[in-house]
């Protein structure tokens, strides 16, 4: 009888050696004339355990991790196919209480399916939603997504229901789908474990979306950083053509809508909507104004819908479940579960999927164990290289919309960067200019000589130079930059370096700088 | 890949793949960095007419990102994530050993033209910091020693 092993084909897995494991499990498969069936999964995102290998077993899927190409024999010989003890069993993988405290609704099946494999997605709950929206009008698919509560979930965290309504309700003949997969916020992963994990789950997010607004082309705007995913997506894109679910007649409909992915090129404002727009009409990418809003004048000027992919990837849960099962969990306007990257320096960095209002401690110390180095933790970056530092004396804060605004901070993307004591925040307050600097798309005055200007000051005060006058410039600097933005890449870079300053004020003073100096 | 010499025929068949797309340009130039290892300055006036733009406004958009190079980059491009997350578990330290062990500082090429380093703002393996990439290879968890040994790997050292 054959057995069943899985090794990540996910690119954090093969990161850390899951290729040569894979290839060092067949081997000694061969070797020893076991019948063994290797399946690629997505990862569980419990990056510290990977590469991760399970084994199905009749007791279930068995783990053991983190496992390397020269444990193999090892592994064979304690007899790992039929669950046998070895030093990295960590047991049945669903009741490895990181995994199993979670409530993984848009993270659902990654790490559990083959993500090319279209019957393991049906199967798994895959394409209910699409069917659910085709019984239904476009504005009651639209209905549902505002019942839901659901905010996007690429940072600004607006209300997709009323985006949503205001493409269906734009005139135009012509609409498109714009996934926005440029994930460029350090510390951020949740968008490439959905598209190398469970690509078909973002597919059937636009699909239902284009339905709803009378979308017949959608595109998936891709960082060139992400070649594996880029892969995986190309060959769900073939399978979901040829299995009908793209095309001229989706899902038997008798309506069209074609997806096509699309490169970026290294440039992080393409992740801002306008900009990205640009882009895919192959231009820089500048910042547009708005308005017009996107939502009425995008893509070659038509009604475009621009959604996040863990946005869009929500949507087939909600279609399926019904509104009414997303909408109950979270806090008062944060509704349903946030897909949370833990990393950084923390022992168990992580995908961890629990509904809003779970405090920051509860990430950092129930999940995430505390700092890699076991030095105590310091501050927590939380939201990508734009969002607020959050000193240990706010741990206790909940992951909330508002709440966090209300403290100056934002979640963002859902990503939490750790650092342990030995961070020095002038040195990342300088780090968040010189990137605004490098990164700038020039439009506008307070954005791209602000943060070059603000990369002179740091340098003044990190060598000790007339500090005092420095920082008083560095405040002025960060308002005139945080109001005279167009976008948030000017308008932001304010919050990492203000909040550095105010909660670290100790890291930007003469004697801080006189012991870097020494 | 093994980029391949200036070749105006090749340059042509390659724009005339995508020029009908909407919005061909960047399909273009990426189709023409992966043909070449980079945009031959040659290509800028084929793909102007091509897509009826001025010769600046191709430039203006090679220019603009990051990725888009017009020179041939090293034999191998190495390139250190400076994100926050890696930044937090020793990624500065991990940058500055691969310019001293090359000899060059970011953007630039050891002497030999063997290696290409160049900083990239995270590479989505934040959990598995400091992540780097080898001529488009992940590898997370790194430390000096172990670029290193990479680096022998290669044949580099
Ligand atoms: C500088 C900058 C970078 C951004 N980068 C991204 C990104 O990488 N991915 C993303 O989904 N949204 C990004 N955004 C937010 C988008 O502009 C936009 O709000 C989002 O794609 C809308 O989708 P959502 O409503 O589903 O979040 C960025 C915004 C700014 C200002
Ligand atoms: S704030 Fe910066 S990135 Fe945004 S539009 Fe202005 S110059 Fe461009
Ligand atoms: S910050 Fe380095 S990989 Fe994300």
């Amino acid at each position: 009888m054959s057995v069943t092993v899985y090794v990540p084909r996910d690119s954090s897995a093969l990161a850390v050696g899951a290729e040569a494991l894979a290839e060092a499990i067949q081997r000694e498969a061969a070797q020893r004339g076991v019948d063994l069936r290797l399946m690629r999964n997505g990862s569980r995102g419990l990056f510290w355990l990977e590469p991760l290998v399970e084994v199905a077993t009749p007791a279930g899927r068995i783990a053991y991790g983190p496992v390397q190409a020269q444990d193999v024999p090892e592994l064979f010989d304690a007899g790992f196919l039929a669950g046998g003890a070895h030093p990295t069993r960590l047991g049945p993988i669903e009741q490895i209480p990181y995994l199993q405290s979670q409530q993984r609704l848009t993270c659902a099946r990654i790490g559990l399916i083959d993500p090319l494999d279209l019957d393991d997605y049906l199967a798994h709950g895959g394409y209910r939603g699409l069917h659910r929206a085709l019984e239904h009008a476009p504005e009651e698919i639209v209905a549902a997504i505002t019942a839901s509560g659901l905010r996007g979930r690429g940072g600004a965290a607006f209300p997709a229901g009323i985006k949503w309504n205001t493409v269906r309700e734009a005139p135009g003949n012509v609409k498109y789908v714009v996934a926005n997969a440029d994930e460029g916020d350090s510390g951020s992963f949740a968008d490439r474990l959905i598209m190398e994990g469970d690509p078909f789950a973002l597919i059937e997010g636009m699909t239902i979306a284009a339905l709803a607004i009378g979308a017949t082309q959608g595109y998936i705007y891709l960082r060139v950083e992400y070649p594996h995913a880029h892969a995986t997506l190309e060959r769900a894109l073939a399978t979901a053509y040829r299995a009908g679910y793209l095309g001229a007649d989706v899902a038997g409909s008798g309506k069209r809508f074609d997806v096509e992915v699309r490169l970026g090129a290294g440039a992080y404002v393409c992740g801002e909507e306008t900009a990205l727009l640009e882009s895919l009409e192959g231009k820089r990418g500048m910042v547009r104004s708005k308005p017009p809003l996107p939502a009425l004048r995008g893509l070659f000027d038509q009604p475009t819908l621009v959604n996040n992919v863990l946005t869009l990837a929500t949507v087939p849960y909600i279609l399926a479940e019904g509104a009414e099962a997303y909408q109950r969990l979270g806090t008062a306007r944060s509704r349903g579960t946030l897909p949370i990257q833990l990393a950084g320096n923390i022992a168990r960095p992580g995908l961890i999927e629990q509904p809003f209002g779970i405090s920051l401690r509860e990430i950092l110390y129930d999940y995430g164990g505390g700092s890699a180095t076991g030095r105590p933790l310091r501050a927590v970056q939380v939201g990508g290289p734009l969002g607020a530092y959050v000193p240990a004396a706010h741990f206790d804060l909940p992951l909330d919309y508002e709440v966090f605004a209300a403290q100056g901070a934002v979640l963002g993307h859902g990503s939490i960067v750790a650092f342990d004591d030995t961070v020095d925040m002038a040195r990342m307050a300088r780090h968040a200019l010189a990137f605004c600097a490098a990164e700038s798309c020039g439009k506008c005055t307070p954005c791209r000589l602000g943060s070059t200007r603000g990369v002179e000051v740091m340098d003044d005060v990190l060598a000790g130079r007339q500090v005092e006058t420095k920082v008083a410039l560095l405040r002025d600097l960060g308002e005139t930059m945080r109001l005279g933005s167009l976008c948030a890449l000017g308008g932001m870079t304010p919050y990492p370096v203000l909040s550095a300053l105010e909660h670290f004020p100790e890291d930007f003073t003469a004697a801080a700088a006189r012991s870097r100096l020494g | 890949m093994t980029p391949s010499a200036w070749d105006e025929t090749t340059v042509r068949r390659v724009i005339d793949a995508h020029k009908e797309r909407p919005g061909a340009l960047l399909p273009i130039l990426h189709a023409l960095q992966a043909e070449f290892g980079h945009v031959p300055r040659g290509s800028v006036p084929l793909i102007a007419k091509a897509l009826d733009r001025s010769r600046a406004e191709i430039h203006g958009v090679i220019g603009f990102y990051p990725h888009f190079r017009e020179q041939a980059p090293g034999a191998h491009v190495l390139q250190i994530c400076r994100g926050e997350s890696c930044l937090a578990m020793g990624g500065e330290h991990l940058a500055e050993h691969a310019k001293e062990r090359l000899g060059c500082e970011f953007h630039g090429t050891r002497a030999d033209g063997a290696v290409t380093l160049e900083p990239v703002y995270c590479l989505g393996q934040c959990g598995c910091s400091p992540a780097l990439q080898f001529d488009g290879e992940v590898y997370g968890r790194m430390t000096p020693a172990r670029l290193d040994e990479l680096l022998r790997e290669k044949g580099l050292v």
